[in-house]
């Protein structure tokens, strides 16, 4: 009699504590979901009448800013290259770098050699970028300018040097640990086929692992093209179209967070605009990387 | 319970003490001040002052409201003139055609621009004409101007930037200056100048310091003195306007910008003070 109701007394217990936890859970689930959404909301409600009353074309495809004059431009098409052309110069040097040494730490380094390397290497992406930015700045851009005597050293080539060191960590952590998920029974079977170490991690270990590794990468693109503080310092910022490897540049989070402080009516919409194409440029990869941890998914199966 | 009581009666003293305490006209010393009231529009360049100033015009004399409005330089002068505001700003000298209508021109600060370049530029002085030439493009090598045989690297503002905005306006140079590099802060232009021998940037002369080098335009060096007297050239006055002698608002406000307090004000805003 008395265990019954005792028992039915933590039954109740268990249910109402299940029930609050699980509503909190739930809560805590919701400010993320909901902050994404405001964010979203607030920026197209921000952005896009200023997008419209510029004209979208002219916005996207115009070659002009000079937002603040009487007859001033609001095309963003350099800045939009601008972020293209750093972007791709960090994943045409970033990723062979990161997947090298993501190969040599999971598959060729001693075990001694990678227990030292791969905390060096979390610590790089725990480096905030301001201090990325401070050193392209000090040690990056001077050296650019002697080493190609240059006018001066602020330029693509010294914000993609900057962002390829920003973006190894992601890609080589993430491709460590999809190299390390292949199934041992690949490698067995293709050294037992007589393949080489080599031809083993490039024929066999890395197209098995290519869905993650190829994660990495975009998680990479992803880093880079939000980049805004590190790149800034490096990059001379001018609103004009990119015109080598060694121009100077302004890239779309630039854009926003040097003329933010003044900007005031259409130039500040316009800006809030270029967050738009900003989140629209993100909107993609995250659909691509989606597709691609899908499809990664389902060829594991 | 009866604790609580206390509590609330306490309580309710407070805020009604509070509440008539807010009545009152007070600055903190307790002793009783004055109320104005004014309106003040005019240029953006000096509105960007003016509006530190209203806040601790109010702040001193509560109660009162100082309501500091943009439009331009040229805004200020006519309202002054037609009397809707009480005080007018401008960031120039009056034209000719606005002088004789009985506007009587207070200067309340100087707004001086430093011509930066890197302490080891040989050259040492440049005339307006070729600081134009100079930041429009016109000349790109030092070699032009008798320096060594470098490339011009311009360091300009971002659009918006207030110190752009008197630059270009004083040099006549709107939507012409080359972004070479565009640095989002003072701080920013004096560091990129000081680490490249070619490059050429502005500054408010209220922040020159020792890593980069002034140059002397037109002759006349950048000093606060010269800034101060007006002949050094990259420099605009700020002008407040009253019709004829200044009200009884008017003369309130303007009291407490030529004060130490309001001049500190104008200093800490980066401008050149006046008294």
């Amino acid at each position: 009699m008395s265990n019954a109701s005792e028992l039915k007394k933590f039954n109740k217990k268990t249910r109402i504590m299940t029930f609050l936890v699980e509503n909190l859970f739930m809560v805590c689930a919701f400010v993320s979901v909901l902050a994404v959404a405001i964010i979203t909301f607030f920026i197209f409600y921000s952005g896009l009448p200023g997008m419209i009353e510029i004209g979208i074309f002219d916005f996207i495809f115009g070659t002009d800013w000079s937002p603040v004059y009487a007859d001033g431009g609001f095309g963003i098409l350099p800045m939009i290259l601008g972020s293209i052309y750093a972007t791709a110069g960090a994943i045409i040097i970033g990723v062979p770098v990161g997947l090298f040494t993501a190969v040599m730490l999971s598959r060729i380094a001693p075990k001694w050699l990678s227990r030292i390397m791969r905390p060096a290497i979390e610590l790089l992406a725990g480096i905030p970028s301001v201090v990325y930015g401070f050193f392209g700045l000090m040690v990056i851009v001077p050296f650019v300018q002697k080493f190609f005597s240059l006018p001066m050293g602020q330029s693509l080539f010294s914000a993609i040097l900057i962002l390829s060191l920003m973006i190894l960590p992601t890609v080589i952590t993430i491709s460590i640990t999809s190299i390390n998920s292949v199934p041992r029974e690949y490698t067995e079977a293709s050294l037992a086929l007589g393949a080489t170490k080599i031809e083993t991690i490039f024929k066999v270990e890395i197209p098995a692992a290519k869905s993650g590794i190829l994660s990495g990468v975009i998680l990479g693109i992803g880093r880079a093209i939000g980049e805004t503080m590190a790149v800034i310092m490096v990059a001379g910022n001018s609103p004009y179209m990119p015109t080598g490897l060694f121009s100077s540049f302004r890239t779309l989070t630039g854009n926003i967070a040097i003329e933010m402080g003044y900007a005031s009516g259409l130039h500040r919409s316009a800006l809030f605009a270029t967050g738009v194409i900003l989140f629209v440029f993100i909107m993609i990869l995250n659909l691509v990387l989606m597709a691609i941890t899908r499809k990664g998914g389902a060829v594991r199966e | 319970m009866k604790f609580h009581k206390v509590l609330a009666i306490i309580m309710a003293a407070v805020l009604m003490i509070a509440l008539f305490a807010g009545c009152k006209k007070d600055n903190g010393t307790g002793e009783e001040t004055d109320t104005y009231k004014l309106s003040i529009i005019g240029s953006t360049s000096v509105q960007a002052i003016a509006g530190p100033l209203a806040e601790a015009f109010e702040d001193k004399y509560p109660g009162s409201s100082a309501e500091v409005q943009g439009g331009g330089s040229t805004v200020g002068v006519t309202q002054a003139t037609e009397g809707a505001a009480d005080i007018g700003m401008a960031s120039r000298n009056l034209k000719d055609s606005e002088q004789g209508k009985g506007l009587v021109e207070h200067k309340i600060a100087v707004d001086g621009i430093a011509i930066v370049v890197h302490p080891n530029n040989t050259l040492t002085s440049l005339t307006t004409e070729q600081v134009q030439n100079l930041f429009s493009g016109v000349i790109t090598n030092w070699s032009e101007l008798g320096g060594a045989d470098n490339p011009v690297v311009v360091v300009s503002r971002e659009e918006g930037s207030g110190t752009r905005g008197a630059f270009e306006e004083i040099l006549d140079l709107e939507d012409m200056v080359l972004q070479t590099i565009v640095s989002d802060s003072t701080g920013a232009v004096k560091a990129t100048v000081a680490g490249n021998e070619n490059a050429i940037g502005y500054i408010s002369a209220g922040s020159m310091d020792s890593s980069v080098k002034a140059m002397v335009i037109d002759g006349v060096e950048c000093t606060t003195a010269n800034i101060k007297s007006g002949v050094y050239t990259v420099s605009r006055p700020f002008l407040m306007l009253t019709l004829g002698e200044p009200n009884e608002n008017a003369k309130a406000f303007l009291d407490f910008v030529f004060s130490k307090e309001g001049q500190d004000i104008i200093e800490n805003e980066g401008y050149v003070r006046v008294d």
